[in-house]
Parts: structure tokens; sequence; C-alpha cells
């Protein structure tokens, strides 16, 4: 074996094998965050299919919550009922406390490894409102947020990397890990490594490791039009899924109510944060009827419902009445130019649209799986409602903790990615230093190969991109902010036949280097496994809460789904019926000092 | 209610009107070509599709093995910087509408770096050259809360933080093409960002570094790189900057 970094290496037929502590799937921000905790304790790799800084963290804008009362009065009491009110009381309400209570530390500690936020005149971080955030349970929106201009994530995302170079992380970039391997010890499965796929050269690399960390991020590319990176295809999450172990909640996604009318590029809800108003096509003022309080500022669930109706009632813009106006032509263009500088630049460049003096065209986009791998309060990941699988840790929004509840509060992901990013790199490097390696089986890389010999040895006829488009227009039509029995049947049934003609497909690049048509192939079998786990979900809740909304059951029914969704893979995923592949169970939400109530804005 | 502000609501055309539009792509496969190969590319589009869409529209319905780096599609993530038409650009920020469409688009990757595949570079001796400049924040105090930091110190370095490591800049900078050791203009905006914080204490440090003969002072001041960065980065300048503070210290 040689020495590989910090690691262990070598080469056995032609599959390369590495030893580390810890292996960390994902280079955003849950994973270098946990990564700068593991990293000077433990020999830690960190394994991306992309660069680091190419992570889509890079695109969050409005900023991070954290209660630090710099600019009035705010304490993390009350960012924890606005989190436990946001999500519709699906939050479990002890991991929103830990959300609210680290917040502070977790702000501080960027700000210690460097990051630029803006600042108060009196040199402090500065705050500013974001939807649903208040002060005194619900009284009036207050300042909350940690912002740096409208690019926080893209510094939060430089500073951790900075950070990672400071500490000299081990890096694999561009190596996609397609697998687990798990091993049962003493009656009890284990994971005991990771397969990945290098993209420059086509080879496979088994990563050994004691403890895993998935910080994988999300999959929004199930949805046609959405916010989210061609690279968020949910690999991750959809590994968990294929071992067997359960995905909490996976029916709510978020639609963000600001994205760019028909290519659904984001504007930040700091937009609103700092007094932009949302219009129809009269130049009403929309949001006034629906959350009197909060208006503009209300939880974006409520937002994009509110927008759809506009356009359902016939009050949308355009020649089409298919799209709704962001406003912030009221604004001066100083206070645009330092604190929203990058989104009016994405109005100028992609629609020709002059944000200070026009406004702009916007639709909801989806953006956000508040569902995922579930987790305990320490990242470790969870094989039931109550077991863990010991060395096995998830964070960030591939992890479901649940501090999202059905709805996320704009700000609370970036803190999400921090708290439990670090939570998960300590509780990693504590496990570590006990735990006893658990052998690779026999051939660790079969599982891999099989995937790739399916997607490689296809002669049909059918186009990957065209299965995926299919997938992405249904899921929009049908799966999107208003939903019903029929139309997640209809999708469940695409879905079917999608399955089928994915094993009719032919790559066209048979190649070993830097093969992205062979990379899409494998995406696409994530992106149908992941759709219909969170179509199935969706249809068994029979009820309307947070971001999903069943027009044939538009109650929030407390009775029966006070709880959430617990989604196995039991059988093989090729039987035609869903229903005989995935069972549901339901896993109780943890309630503390907040008696669910109605929810009004 | 006013409604003065949709007086002025963008107008939307009913249709968008479609062109074909020819892309001439430079084309290497190392596990086929010998040479580099430009292969034309026929697509129907709109003014409104970005460079990304039209090559995205070859890989998925012409030629799969087409092969580039993409991310967040919106300039933010730095994955997709090539040469479009003998410039140095991302492709998801390029709209084809502000392009010359009596012409052919010619794409190919960005220049300096070795060539992998079609408009693949390897990435690797960038990022080294980053590295190199001790690109993190040094600062010796152990604060209980944040370092204060006035909004004029802050804004002093904001130019310099919005740098995406796309090597847009590096990659178009003809010292850099000549010779790979050149720090090149990304890592040298990048030690400017810690250069100009209030906060850091480590200026001396990667000035020093800086003043290496591969340091700033290769710099000829073409302004390729500031034409290059689709952050709008005022890049030659932070390196006139970086050049003062050599000379005469941190200011």
């Amino acid at each position: 074996m040689g020495e590989d970094a910090e690691g262990t290496s070598s080469i056995v037929d032609g599959v390369h094998y590495h030893q580390f502590d810890i292996v960390i799937v994902g280079a955003g921000g849950a994973g270098m965050r946990a990564a700068i905790e593991a990293g000077p304790h433990a020999r830690t790799a960190v394994i991306s299919k992309l660069y680091p800084t190419r992570s889509h963290t890079g695109a969050a804008q409005g900023g991070m919550a954290a209660a630090l009362a710099n600019v009035e009065e705010d304490n993390w009491e009350w960012h924890t009922y606005d989190t436990v009110k946001g999500g519709d009381y699906l939050v479990d309400q002890d991991a929103a406390e830990i959300l609210a209570k680290e917040a502070i530390d977790a702000v501080i500690d960027l700000e210690n490894m460097g990051l630029p936020f803006n600042r108060t005149p009196d040199g402090k971080i500065d705050q500013r409102r974001f939807g649903g955030h208040t002060r005194e349970h619900g009284k009036s929106p207050v300042r909350r947020a940690c912002y740096a201009a409208d690019r926080t994530g893209h510094m939060i995302l430089q500073t951790l990397f900075q950070n990672c170079v400071r500490l000299g992380i081990n890096f694999f970039n561009e190596f996609y890990v397609l697998d687990m391997v798990m091993t049962e010890v003493d009656g009890v499965e284990k994971p005991s490594g990771v397969v990945a796929y290098e993209l420059a050269t086509g080879e496979l690399h088994v990563f050994q490791a004691k403890a895993i960390i998935f910080a994988t991020g999300g999959f929004g590319k199930i949805f046609k039009t959405t916010s989210n990176a061609h690279t968020l295809t949910g690999d991750g999450v959809g590994i968990i899924w294929r071992k067997g172990l359960p995905l909490e909640d996976m029916e709510f996604f978020q639609f963000h109510p600001t994205g760019l009318a028909g290519l659904g590029i984001l504007l930040s809800e700091a937009a609103r944060g700092e007094g932009a108003i949302l219009r129809n096509s009269t130049g009403e003022r929309f949001m006034e009827r629906y959350t009197p309080t909060l208006k503009d500022l209300a939880p974006r669930d409520i937002v994009a419902r509110s927008m759809a109706t506009e356009i359902r009632e016939g009050r949308g813009a355009g020649p089409n009445k298919d799209y709704l106006y962001l406003d912030i032509t009221h604004l001066e263009p100083a206070v645009i130019d330092e604190k929203l500088p990058d989104i009016t630049e994405f109005a100028r460049t992609y629609l020709g649209v002059e944000p200070y003096t026009e406004p702009v065209p916007v639709l909801p986009t989806a953006h956000y799986a508040m569902g995922g791998i579930p987790t305990n309060n320490n990242a470790e990941v969870l094989r039931n409602n109550t077991e863990t699988v010991p060395g096995l840790y998830a964070a960030g929004e591939c992890a479901c903790v649940s501090v999202h509840g059905s709805n996320r509060l704009g700000t609370n992901s970036l803190l999400d990615i921090n708290v439990f990013g670090k939570r998960a790199g300590n509780n990693a490097v504590e496990y570590v230093k006990t735990a006893e390696w658990v052998p690779l089986p026999e051939n660790p890389a079969s599982g891999v190969q099989k995937i790739l010999d399916m997607v490689r040895s296809g002669t049909g006829t059918e186009n990957i991109a065209a299965i995926r488009k299919e997938l992405q227009d249904s899921m929009d039509r049908n799966a999107q902010i208003f939903r019903t029995d029929e139309s997640l049947g209809e999708v469940t049934k695409l879905i079917e036949t999608l399955r089928a003609r994915y094993h009719n497909i032919a790559l066209r690049d048979k190649g070993k280097r830097f093969n992205t048509d062979l990379l899409e192939a494998v995406e696409l079998g994530f992106l149908l496994d992941l759709a219909e786990v969170l179509v199935y979900s969706a249809r068994s809740r029979k009820e309307s809460r947070g971001g999903h909304m069943r027009e044939d059951y538009p109650e929030r029914d407390d009775k029966n789904f006070l709880v959430h969704t617990m989604a196995y893979l039991t059988g093989d995923p090729e039987s035609a019926e869903a229903g005989e592949h995935i069972r549901l169970d339901w896993k109780p939400v943890v309630i503390t000092n907040y008696p669910p109530m109605e929810r009004k804005y | 209610m006013s409604n003065a502000v949709l007086d002025n609501r963008p107008s939307v055309p009913e249709e968008v009107p479609t062109f074909t539009a020819t892309l001439i792509i430079r084309r290497y496969d190392p596990e086929v070509d010998d040479e580099p190969r430009w292969e034309d590319f026929d697509v129907v589009m709109q003014g409104t599709d970005r460079v990304l869409d039209a090559l995205h529209k070859i890989k998925w319905e012409q030629d799969a093995s087409l092969s580039f780096r993409r991310s967040c599609a919106h300039g933010v993530c730095g994955s997709d910087a090539m040469r479009i038409n003998g410039r140095n650009r991302l492709a998801c920020k390029t709209l084809l509408k502000d392009l010359d469409l009596s012409k052919p688009i010619y794409v190919e990757a960005i220049k300096g770096l070795p060539l992998e595949k079609d408009l693949i570079v390897n990435m690797d001796p960038f990022f080294e050259s980053f590295k190199e400049v001790q690109p993190f924040l040094m600062a010796s105090s152990k604060p209980e809360k944040e370092r204060l930091q006035s909004p004029v110190e802050r804004a002093r370095f904001d130019d310099t933080t919005k740098c995406i490591l796309c090597a847009a800049c590096t990659s178009s900078c003809p010292v850099f093409w000549t010779d790979g050791q050149y720090f090149g203009p990304a890592a040298i905006v990048n030690a400017h960002r810690f250069i100009f914080d209030s906060r850091d204490e480590g200026a001396e440090v990667r000035l020093d570094i800086l003043n290496d003969k591969e340091g700033v002072w290769r710099c000829r001041t073409t302004f390729n790189c500031t034409e290059a960065c689709p952050r709008g980065i005022q890049v030659t300048q932070a390196i006139a900057e970086v050049k003062a503070a050599v000379l005469r210290g941190k200011p």
C-alpha cells in the first residue's frame, strides 16, 4: 500500500483502493463544514463529483439566520418558534431548538474563518429581514438574516473552501460516488466504504472508511423549472434509498416564489426582505390579501401558492397571463447596487429587464427538498424510526433532521449546513476514535460495475435527455404546487414506462475519459428513483401541509398526518406497481414547547 | 394602489422567433484523436438562449459525446468558462442574441491549461496557483464574537470577493499562455481579497510570495483578464493595487 496524502491506497485488478478514517461525500457547504471539523483529528477525504467551489451552496443568495440581535431585539427562542411554525408543525422541535441556538456560534465561526459579512455602521455583522422570521412569535418581521450582499452562499462556499485549503484537506475532485458498500458485523449492517467513478479516467475507486458522511445536496432536477444546478440529481439520497434505508418526508419539496419567469433562476427572497413587492397584472400587491401581517414576507409555501392562485384566477401578467411581477422600482438604485447586485444582474442578463425601472417577471421554481436521509440530532443516519446505522452520517439538503418540517424558512438552509455539517464532522471524529474497521465485502465494486454495465451495454434507441425531459415535464405538471391523487397517479404511471425505456438507452460516448454521457445516464437512474418515492409519499399524505398541497385534501389533518413519512425500498424497483416495492411507515414528530396551531401570518 | 410601475412593464413578444445557429466546436477525444479538430453543428435556437443551451441541445439531440463542464447554469459556479468567438466567457452567461449571428459561433476550450477532452481542461494547475497565495484569513486574535470591521473597510476588498474561480481571466492572459509558472490573475485577485481585508495579518507573507519572479511583475497590463471576468471584477486594477502594496507595503 502506498501513502495517499494522509490515507493509504493500492490498486487491485484495476480498481483503486483507498483507506481513510472518515470519508465525506460531497464538497458543498455541509461537506466542507464537516471536513473542517474532521480534518485536523482524523484521516479525512472529501469526494465530490465537482470541484468544490462549483457546489450549489454557492448559488444561495440571501442570508443565514441567527438571532445575533445586532440590529434589533431578537433571541433564539423566537427563531425556534418561527422555524416550527414555518414548517407547519412537522418540524422536530428539539432539532429546531438546536438549529436556532447553535446558529449564533455558526455565524461567528464563519466570520472568524474570514467570511466577509456586510457590516453595521459600528462594524458588527449586519442583518436583514426574511420571510417567516418574526419578533415575538409573529408580531412583525425581524432582522435576523446575516448576509454578504446577495451572494451569502458564494461567500460561505468560498470561506469553507479556503479553510479546507488552510487545513490541507484531501479532496478527490470529479469523483462520482455511485454506491455505498455495507458489511454485516455481529448481525448489524455497517457501512464499510463507498465506490466512486473517476470522471477523468473512467476508473473505479473503493474508499474504505470507518465513518461516512453524506453531504450530497438536493435533487431539484426531477423538476423542469428549478433553481437547482444541472448536477443536483440526488445521487447520495438515491444511494441510501437503494440500500433499503429509509427516506423521510420526501413529499415535501419547496417551490421558491421568485424564479425568473421561464428560466427558474432564483431571485433571492432578500429582495422582499429589502422591500420588494409582488404584484399581479393589475399592479395589486396581492399578498396583502393572503397574509395581511407579513404580506410579501410570508413563508415561501404560502407565497408560492398565492402566486399560483393569482395566475389560476386570471390575474397573471404577460400575454399569456402566466407570470407575476417582482417590483423593486421604488428602492433606491444605490441600495439595490449595494444589497442586491447579483439578482438585478440576472434580470438584466437573462430577461433583458432593468429592475431599477421595470418590474421583473417571476414564477415559483422548484428549489429545496425538505425531506431526505433521516438523521437524529447528531447527524447519525436512521435505519428505522429509532435505531441508527453505526458510522453513517448525513448533513445538509440531502438529510432530513427534521429542522424544516414541511416548509423551510429562507436562510435556514445555509444555517442547517453549518450547524449539522459541524455536528456530523465532530460526531464522526468521536466515532472513529473507538470504532473498529469494518471489512469490505469480497468484491466491493461489483454493485457499481453492474450499474455501469447496464448503461454501457444498452444498444437501444432511447435518448437519455428525452426520458429526463418527459419526467421533468410531468413532475412540473403533476407534482408541483398543486397536487391531486389523479395528477400524482399520472406521473406514477409515466415513471413506470420511463423506467422500462431507461433500460433501452444507448450511450453515444463509449470512451473512458470524461464520459459525461455515461454520467448523465447514471444520474437519470437516480432521478427516476427519487421522483417515484416523492410521488408515492405524496399520494399517501392525504392532507395539505406546508409545501405539500393536495387539492383533494385541502386541510391540514393533524389527527392522521402529524407524522413524518418514512419510505423504504422493499422489493425490485422494476416491479411495475410502486406499491410492490415501496413500503411506507410513519414516525412521530417531536413536539416540545409548541403545540400545533392554525398557521396564520 | 399605484399602477405606475406597470406602465413600465417589460414587453414580452407573443412568440419568440427561432433561427438556426451554427456552432463550430473544437473537438478533441484523447482516445481517438491525435489533434483537436473543428466540427460544425446546426441547432434551432432563440436569441434569448444561452450558448450553454445550444451546447446542451447538441449534446442531448445530436451528439451525446460532446463533453463540457457545467453546473449552476447562471454564472455563479464557474464551471463553464470557454472561448466563444475568441473571447473567454461563461457559456451560461452568454446569450446568443449578444453574438454576431450572421456568422458561425466558434467555441473552444480555454487556453493555457492542459486540454483533456473537447471543452474540458485540467483545472489542477489553476487551483495549485490559487493555493500558493495562501488564500485564507490569517488572524491571530481569538475574539469571543465577530471581529469588527467598518463598512468602509469591508468595501475595500468587496470587488475581489466576487471571484468564482472560473479561470476565465487566467486563461485569457498572454503571459500565462507562454509561462505556465505565472500565478495568473485569479490567484492575485484572491491574494488581493485578503491583503486588503482589515482583519487579515498575512499581507506580508502574500506580498512576499507575489514579489517572486512568477508573481505580479509578470503582468503586462493587457487588460484581457478584466475583459474576460464574468463577474465584472476590475482584475487589472486589483493587480495594480497588489503591485503598489509590494512596493510600498499594505496601505
